[in-house]
């Protein structure tokens, strides 16, 4: 269990000057999960898209720790190139240290678009952390849908239109596609559950193998929120259960947040602009309603496979 | 020692020699035989290689660039559409100034598609920062492939070196391999400009820029392969003293005192060579320029050479669909627009596909090219 | 902060050498909103900087130090995290 006194005794491996909007949860995410590695040594990775744009602007890189950006497809491709680098010079002896590798990766670069990379990279075993910060739609682009992006949800390539109120899909469940891949460890996660994020990746460094984990970060500008609430957005995202927040380890599932009160999907609906013409109109009803029934139905399946010996 | 080897086999033998720290690649026809042939040297101990059996080139891409960027000797091999899909990440390697080497068995690009060979697949890329060299047998791919890596390291530009399709890439030829350890020896470890996992110089590699640093970071890569020539010259000449054998940017075939000749890459030099001595038999005073690098482009070399011709064919084996002339014709008449003595250039392009070309067909070429003019601009040989 | 390099002044392949150049972007000149920090109520539990998307809450040897005006973007989440009960920072309009 962490302790917020002993974590502010680690190095801030993501320096303050990057240009996220005010509020952003992906900057919020790096952060912390960089302040959870203490002492460890990490080679970062990213793709293409929002952390990118506003963390590296020439001459400026926020980040602290070295750090390769390729293309935007190729965060899992290129950290896998990293890791073979490595696994190379420690064979023959000139690499003495044990380097931690963490890719990064929005739901456009791990869901979508680079999901190949991703299920290569991971299927090939190499030792790495992928950490998708995961905004529900293509957000550096000007907010577009993705396969992460919720059922109802408006996008301007999914806008609430007078035919159309909005994405016509659930969500793709990503950790579930991880663990398909008989990965060692994958959890779900977000920035409101600090402890529960950092204990996430102390878990997901120390496995001898690649590691998946899935944060939800809130973007005020996506979302339709001000950045003030981006934390609290997160918090209601566990607790209407909307972002069921559970790990995958050597099999079985473990639900590791169980909400004192489980809120009705509205909650986590209402403070946002991209969901708010679910409320103004009749057929947004019928949305939510869906929405719930799904959460609900993804609930329960989770809770029945827990501490079951889930893989082969 | 001399081998009787396919263009493939002495490809993936020359990467055993060379004994890359990482190779991550993806099969596909007509190069899958380069890929397969090295796991069975990683397989059997032959070389310390990490090698990394990527889900596609794309990725096959990342990974090199990964790993160059990160202190190692990099290598792939590809082809065609492997190349095509590698397209976007050719630049980006190019603008990080990594030297990766990539084996290349030439060919065709679909639609429709066409596993035979052609130059469409390393001349699409002509833009992206590589180094690109092109072989006229197999001896010549094992040989450039040595070379590259220390042209690519020298230079910090990466290099692809290509063998035509199935012509050289399948068919056997002679070829003499020098030893291990020499090979080891000449090309000496890998020296990065920088590393990634340098903990003591932690470092950000691959940057956004804004209006204010874009092309001042293209400036530098530019100046880089401008400055690539006499380090590609200086590279064989070393390669002749340590090994014998001797290579040129342009090599000419009988131009003596040649009224006309022809310009072509690659494995097809090989049947002009015959045309070139059937005809001089005859009397007829024709040559053969054979053009090794195509990147950077020797401008120089290529406008005091041809200046002298009264007519230099220029054959393209490959087409950019410009409604005009072929690539390599493209850049040909670029290089001789300031010359003080112009020839007539004759535009041909030939063997797509893998269309067959016989010493026939390049006779045909070079009488033309000796009359000094033909009818279309453009004549496409052999097609029916 | 260091003029704009020529071409020529350029690493070798586009790379970031100079990890400490992002602190000359001073990004508390894009607040609208301004954290006030009250000392005195605080009691350093530190949920508003582990909160901070910027890292712009000063905390030593495990006390709270207050707020780097300098990079602090007024966002207020510190504000909104911060406990109800003990409601040590207040949002006001940032003046100019």
């Amino acid at each position: 269990m962490a302790s917020l006194k002993k974590l502010s005794q680690n190095s801030e491996l993501f320096s303050r000057g990057h240009r996220a909007c005010a509020g952003c949860g992906e900057a919020l995410a790096v952060r912390q999960v960089l302040l959870a590695t203490g002492g460890q040594k990490v080679v970062a990775i990213m793709p293409t898209g929002c952390l990118e744009i506003f963390s590296s602007i020439y001459p400026h890189s926020a980040w602290q720790v070295p750090m390769i950006h390729t293309a935007f497809e190729t965060s899992a491709s290129t950290a896998s190139g990293v890791e073979s680098a490595y696994r190379f010079h420690k064979k023959m002896g000139r690499i003495k240290e044990d380097l931690r590798f963490i890719a990064f990766g929005g739901d456009g670069g791990t869901y979508d678009i680079g999901f190949q990379a991703l299920s290569g990279a991971v299927e090939r075993g190499h030792r790495f952390l992928y950490v998708c910060t995961d905004n529900e739609g293509y957000m550096n682009t000007g907010i577009q849908r993705s396969s992460a992006t919720p059922m109802g949800a408006h996008t301007t390539t999914s806008p609430a239109g007078s035919k159309i109120p909005g994405k016509r899909q659930h969500r793709k469940d990503i950790v579930e596609i991880m663990i398909a891949h008989d990965i060692a460890y994958a959890g779900q996660t977000t920035i409101a559950l600090w402890n529960d994020l950092v204990t996430k990746v102390q878990k997901a460094l120390a496995v001898d193998g690649p590691a998946f984990l899935n944060v939800l970060v809130p973007c005020p500008l996506g979302w339709g929120h001000p950045g003030a609430a981006t934390v609290t957005v997160s918090k209601l995202a566990a607790d209407t259960c909307f972002w069921p927040v559970y790990e995958f380890e050597n099999g079985r599932y473990k639900v590791n947040y169980e909400p004192k009160e489980k809120l009705p999907v509205e909650e986590f609906l209402k403070p946002q602009g991209r969901f708010r013409h679910l409320f103004t109109r009749p057929e947004g009803k019928a949305v939510i309603a869906e929405l719930q029934r799904h959460i609900d139905a993804k609930w329960s399946l989770l809770h029945n496979k827990q501490d079951k010996l889930c893989t082969p | 020692m001399i081998l009787a080897k396919t263009g493939n086999e002495a490809m993936a033998y020359a990467m055993r020699q060379i004994n890359p720290d990482v190779v991550a690649a993806y099969p596909i026809t007509p190069s899958t035989e380069i890929v397969q042939i090295f796991s069975n040297y990683v397989h059997d101990g032959l070389v310390d290689t990490e090698f990394v059996a990527v889900e596609s080139e794309h990725s096959a891409m990342a990974a090199c660039i990964g790993s160059a960027a990160s202190g190692c000797r990099t290598m792939t091999a590809t082809a065609s559409q492997g190349l095509a899909l590698m397209h976007e990440m050719l630049f980006i390697a190019g603008g990080l100034r990594l030297p990766i080497v990539v084996a290349i068995a030439s060919r065709s690009l679909s639609s429709p598609l066409n596993i035979h060979a052609d130059h469409s697949d390393s001349l699409a890329s002509r833009d992206s920062g590589w180094m690109q060299f092109f072989c006229e047998t197999v001896e010549e791919g094992y040989d450039t492939l040595i070379q590259a890596v220390k042209m690519a390291e020298r230079t910090s530009l990466p290099a692809i070196v290509a063998i035509d399709g199935f012509i050289l890439s399948h068919c056997m030829e002679r070829l003499e391999v020098f030893d291990d350890r020499k090979v080891r020896d000449w090309l000496g470890p890998y020296k990065p400009n920088w590393n990634l996992l340098d903990l003591d110089r932690p470092i950000l590699v691959g940057p956004a820029t804004l209006q204010d640093y874009y092309f001042e970071f293209k400036r530098s890569q530019i100046e880089g392969m401008n400055r690539a020539l006499p380090v590609i010259q200086e590279v064989m000449k070393d390669f002749r003293e340590a090994f014998g054998r001797s290579y040129d940017v342009i090599e000419e075939y009988r131009c003596e005192d040649a009224k006309a000749v022809v310009l072509l890459m690659g494995s097809a030099c090989g049947d002009v060579r015959a045309a070139v001595d059937a005809l001089r038999k005859q009397g007829k005073k024709v040559g053969m320029v054979k053009l090794r690098v195509f990147r950077p482009l020797p401008h120089g070399l290529l406008r005091a050479a041809l200046g002298r011709f009264e007519c230099v064919g220029v054959m393209d084996r490959a087409d950019s669909v410009n409604s005009f002339v072929g690539p390599l014709y493209n850049e040909v008449a670029a290089s001789l627009y300031d010359a003080p003595r112009k020839p007539t250039l004759l535009s041909y392009v030939f063997g797509l596909g893998g269309k067959e070309f016989t010493p026939d067909d390049a006779a045909g070429i070079l009488e033309q090219v000796l009359a000094g003019k033909k009818d279309e601009q453009v004549t496409y040989v052999g097609v029916r | 902060m260091e003029a704009k390099r020529s071409w020529k002044d350029l690493p070798c392949g586009a790379i970031i050498e100079d990890l400490k150049a992002v602190l000359d972007n001073k990004t508390g000149a894009w607040r609208a909103m301004r954290p006030i920090w009250h000392a005195d109520k605080c009691i350093s539990c530190l949920t508003c900087w582990i909160y901070c998307p910027e890292g712009a809450i000063i905390v030593k040897d495990g006390k709270n130090q207050g707020i780097d005006y300098d990079y602090c973007k007024g966002c207020g989440i510190c504000a909104e995290v911060c406990p109800k009960k003990v409601h040590a920072i207040d949002m006001v309009k940032e003046e100019k």
